[in-house]
């Protein structure tokens, strides 16, 4: 599977590697062209309101809104989550998503950076180490979001249809669960 | 659930999500909201700039608390601030305030000539500056998170950024080509400890993300870094001393992601009116350059 990571600030290369690892291509998507090629998209750890500047203003934000409302796979951590989200709360000014996921995304929920934190989580039937880093949380979700994780009380793994999300970062630690269930749960049923 | 805050991988890991972005030097609230809005993925609060702390001289401190609090309720980006070079107290005070990475800056004047601050202490992250990899390691070796270059901060003049990275790039590569017996003298040469010597040796690159500063004054400056292996670049008083701040801001930050394409380059260097003036490193004073400072 060709698997986009979009490249425009943030974490990506680490989530190129934990797709190679899962057996698959990993690809920086900067351009609309490169997002034409791919078969699933991730959007990275990074900081929210630079990437949708980015994106804006490199002719990327419809192209990307569009492949996800035809049912793109797509999976986003951290600012990844905020990106995908269709509410914010604690946004920049007039912040833009690409949307998709009927969630409220709380920003930096959890507090600034000394508020940082990893912790063990249940994911998809495993435990796995979360890394959350000035992290959002879900403050409200739709009907036809799935809960799969959550921390102080709220979701911090969502699913929706074609659309996954986690608040936490599973690229910086080498436990690939979380990319290993978008690959296989996600992307072949798409 | 048992949580753990202020872990080296949540502080290091803070550093992985300012990847591939411009961090910039803010002494208000207003630079800082032209910062937030230009794409800048941290801003870095403090009172004068280093071009101004080098034309007006004297101790230069930490910056007001209220100063930084304003800037902290203006903008959602990450907020950085700078301490003085040993001055555990005032990293002491800076943590306190929640700031997102405290920067112990060869900027300010040294609160300490023999010592630096032992960062392992504090849940906030440090970013320090490094020349070569020796630097580079003892800093970590003392618990910061994120290295940057250091360059020649408040000149406009690119050189000693460039020669920082090539320095620390080429002395990695070094490591990477030797026979595992040969670490042992190369950890003394470079006056670091022997298990991260080990580990970049093995790895072929530092341990925490390795970000350059120091002279970047256009999107050229920025890219040229990126292209050098920069995770990403700090602009001080690059933007802010600029004839239009907030298009040289974009400009930059446009500049950081598409560092290898030239046709972006050339457009967004298009139109930016004045660059900041600079002074050439060469012609100041020994005594006077801020990147030997820090040991």
């Amino acid at each position: 599977m060709r698997v986009g990571v979009l490249a425009l600030q943030g974490d990506f290369r680490e989530h190129i590697a934990a797709a190679e690892a899962c057996g698959h291509q990993g690809i920086e998507i900067r351009t609309e062209a490169e997002l034409s090629s791919i078969d699933a998209l991730i959007l990275p750890g990074g900081e929210s309101t630079t990437i949708i500047h980015l994106a804006q203003t490199f002719n990327l934000f419809q192209p990307i809104r569009d492949r996800i409302r035809n049912g793109l796979a797509v999976y986003g951590s951290c600012a990844g989550m905020i990106l995908l989200a269709d509410r914010i709360i604690d946004g920049a000014k007039d912040q833009k998503t690409f949307g998709g996921l009927d969630i409220t995304v709380r920003r930096n929920a959890f507090g600034r950076q000394v508020d940082s934190f990893e912790s063990d989580i249940e994911f998809n039937g495993a435990t796995l180490k979360a890394v959350f880093i000035r992290a959002p949380w879900v403050e409200e979700n739709g009907e036809g979001v799935e809960v799969l994780s959550t921390a102080a009380g709220h979701p911090v793994a969502v699913r929706q249809g074609n659309i996954l999300a986690t608040s936490f970062h599973p690229e910086l630690t080498a436990d690939l669960a979380v990319h290993r269930y978008f690959f296989d749960e996600i992307c072949k049923s798409g | 659930m048992s949580e753990a805050t202020g872990t080296a991988r949540v502080k290091r890991g803070m550093a992985e999500m300012l990847k591939g972005g411009v961090i910039m030097d803010v002494v208000n609230v207003e630079q800082a909201k032209i910062a937030e809005e230009a794409g800048a993925c941290a801003v870095m609060a403090l009172e004068r700039v280093p071009a101004d702390i080098r034309a007006q001289g004297g101790v230069a401190r930490m910056s007001d608390p209220d100063m930084i609090e304003k800037i902290q309720a203006a903008v959602s980006i990450p907020v950085m601030a700078k301490v003085r070079i040993g001055h555990f107290v005032e990293a002491q005070i800076i943590e306190s305030l929640a700031v997102d990475y405290i920067d112990e800056s060869e900027v300010l004047t040294p609160a300490d000539y023999t010592n630096h601050i032992d960062k392992w202490d504090f849940k906030v992250p440090f970013v320090c500056g490094a020349t070569n990899l020796g630097e580079a390691l003892r800093r970590i070796n003392e618990g910061a998170a994120m290295i940057r270059s250091k360059g020649e901060a408040g000149t406009g003049d690119v050189s000693n950024a460039m020669m920082h990275m090539r320095t620390i790039g080429a002395e990695i590569r070094r490591l990477t080509s030797m026979r595992e017996d040969e670490l042992y003298v190369a950890a003394k040469e470079l006056q670091a400890p022997y298990a991260l010597v080990k580990e970049v040796a093995e790895t072929g690159k530092l341990p925490v993300v390795l970000f350059t500063a120091g002279g970047i004054a256009t999107p050229a400056d920025a890219a040229l870094m990126m292209q050098m292996g920069a995770d990403g670049v700090f602009i001080g008083s690059g933007i802010f001393k600029s004839g239009n701040p907030a298009h040289r801001a974009a400009a930059c930050v446009k500049a950081t992601t598409f560092y290898k394409d030239a046709k972006v380059l050339a457009e967004v260097s298009r139109g930016l009116g004045e660059a900041m003036v600079g002074i050439n490193v060469a012609d100041i004073p020994v005594p006077h350059r801020l990147a030997d400072r820090g040991w």
